[in-house]
């Protein structure tokens, strides 16, 4: 059986042209870029190749560019930083209701340390309230973090709305850009953001690598503390071959990036349309335009997401679920909750997200089989009585 | 996430006595939407033997799986035995479940401690 996958969201095959850029970084080029000699020069260039390829891509300088472990370490380190850096400036952070945890619980981890959060609640399409922004906004808030697109549901926010608002008041912005990054237009003056998160293994580039854009003269906190690397913000031997990667997944991603925006988006939306149609009880979950190109979120009501996802993979297919009974507390997803789903939904919501090779078969495929599935699983639950 | 046993897999594939019966003798409606998991066990009783039982599930593969379990451990069984099903045993009978999840086989003990009560309520007077 061949496997269907669409989860991308979650995360990406790594290219084979990544792999073989990445392959020379292992063995042969070995050379701690931090030390004198030749075989080290070949790897610190290669570091700052890469540097080049991602500061470019977003419209930043090389210098403003520090490479991190992933989305959350990005996410960590740009709200903890900052968090200590302007604590003499004031306490207070806000943020939004749909965040990725790794922003969401370092926000609360904050909160326990002394530190004011403000969770921002969205509308029903999943977008941020702006209007309750700007009367967040005090004297004493340092910090306004919120995602570029949500992983969840999709639905891009009015980042540069909301940056103009912090610049107007002097106020920092960061934003967790994992989503889009690589899949839409991303420019970080375009977007009036100061620090900006992204991560390699979502476009398909290796995992355990990714980026944090820090505007130049941004105070910033490290959050590992040791050697002299990454200009001082960040110590840790570089992660070479996860560099070089991560350099070659932004090229490769650039070239088809426009295509496959709008190729993604037209399957997206038959494959939404399609559904809604033939599967009664069935809504989705984000906005409807204003949405990653390759998220589709669809709750199907009266039955639990796990027991659709069993289903779904018996016939190869991957994807995911907010429901409760995917993780190990019982609560729903918050993002699901936030946007005003009843338990009921939030509990039968199921996730597909598209990638590059993604096909028009695939999603005829996954179109065909779901009908029966839903309707197998609704006969067997006892909230679903039509 | 721990994967689900061979067990667990076919009792949420091809799940036992799915559905409800006509006039049973002990209902039992147990779970609430918002946790996730509803289930709904219905028995026949005759000479204090279950001879039938049926159940309708919204949850996940845990509580489907352990919902056809439960009811292919009751059947046949006096209600005095039925009644001693717990929710470990349940599990045991599936070859365990994932720690994460053995709150859904808490489900299936109480749907079944809510029928036999039903049941015993309609037949003391």
């Amino acid at each position: 059986m061949k496997t269907i996958y669409l989860d991308h969201a979650a995360t990406t095959a790594t290219d084979l042209q990544v792999i073989d850029a990445m392959l020379p970084y292992f063995h042969e080029n070995y050379g701690n870029p931090s030390s004198i000699y030749s075989i080290s020069r070949i790897t610190r260039n290669a570091i700052e190749n890469a540097r080049t390829i991602v500061a470019n891509s977003i419209g930043a300088d090389p210098k403003e560019i520090v490479f991190t472990s992933g989305g959350s370490e990005s996410d960590n380190f740009a709200i903890k930083g900052i968090a200590q850096a302007l604590k003499d400036k004031g306490n207070h952070i806000i943020t939004s209701q749909i965040e990725h945890h790794a922003v969401l619980y370092t926000c609360k981890y904050l909160e326990k340390n002394g530190y004011d959060v403000t969770y921002l609640p969205v509308d029903n399409d999943g977008i941020v309230k702006i209007g309750e922004l700007e009367k967040a906004i005090r004297p004493n808030t340092i910090l306004i973090t919120i995602m570029h697109a949500n992983n969840e549901i999709g639905t891009i926010q009015p980042i540069r709305q909301i940056g103009e608002i912090a610049r107007k008041h002097g106020v920092k912005f960061h934003t967790d850009a994992v989503q889009t990054f690589g899949h839409i237009q991303v420019n970080v003056d375009e977007l009036n953001v100061d620090f900006l998160s992204v991560s390699g293994h979502k476009f398909y580039g290796p995992k355990g690598i990714g980026a944090l854009y820090i505007r130049k003269g941004s105070k910033l906190t490290p959050l590992i503390h040791g050697g002299d690397q990454e200009r001082r913000r960040r110590a840790s031997t570089e992660n070479v071959p996860g560099i070089v990667g991560f350099g070659k997944a932004v090229e490769l991603a650039l070239d088809i990036m426009e295509n496959e925006a709008k190729r993604q988006t037209t399957l997206r939306n038959e494959f939404i349309k399609k559904i809604l149609v033939t599967i009664p009880d069935t809504i989705l979950n984000g906005h409807p335009a204003d949405r990653l190109p390759n998220n589709i979120n669809i709750s199907f009501e009266g039955i639990e997401g796990e027991s659709i996802l069993l289903n779904l993979d018996m016939y190869g297919i991957a994807a995911s679920t907010g429901s409760a009974c995917s993780s190990s507390s019982l609560e729903p997803s918050h993002v699901l909750l936030s946007i005003g789903l009843t338990h009921e939904f939030a509990h039968g919501s199921v996730r597909f997200s598209l990638g590059k090779h993604t096909s028009q078969d695939e999603l005829n495929q996954v179109a065909e089989i779901l009908p029966d599935i839903i309707k197998k699983l609704r006969a067997m639950s006892p909230l679903y009585n039509k | 996430m721990e994967h689900y046993s061979e067990k667990v897999m076919d009792h949420f594939s091809n799940p036992r006595n799915v559905g409800t019966i006509e006039n049973p003798d002990g209902v039992g409606h147990v779970g609430n939407p918002m946790c996730g998991d509803v289930m709904e066990l219905q028995i026949k009783v005759k000479d204090n033997i279950i001879t039938d039982a049926k159940f309708r599930t919204f949850g996940c593969g845990a509580a489907i799986a352990t919902s056809s379990m439960a009811t292919e451990l009751v059947i046949g069984k006096s209600i005095d035995d039925a009644q001693k099903i717990t929710n470990k045993v349940v599990a045991e009978a599936l070859d365990g479940l994932p720690p994460v999840k053995m709150h859904c086989s808490n489900l299936a003990e109480e749907a079944l401690e809510a029928a036999i009560k039903d049941f015993r309520s309609k037949n003391t007077a």
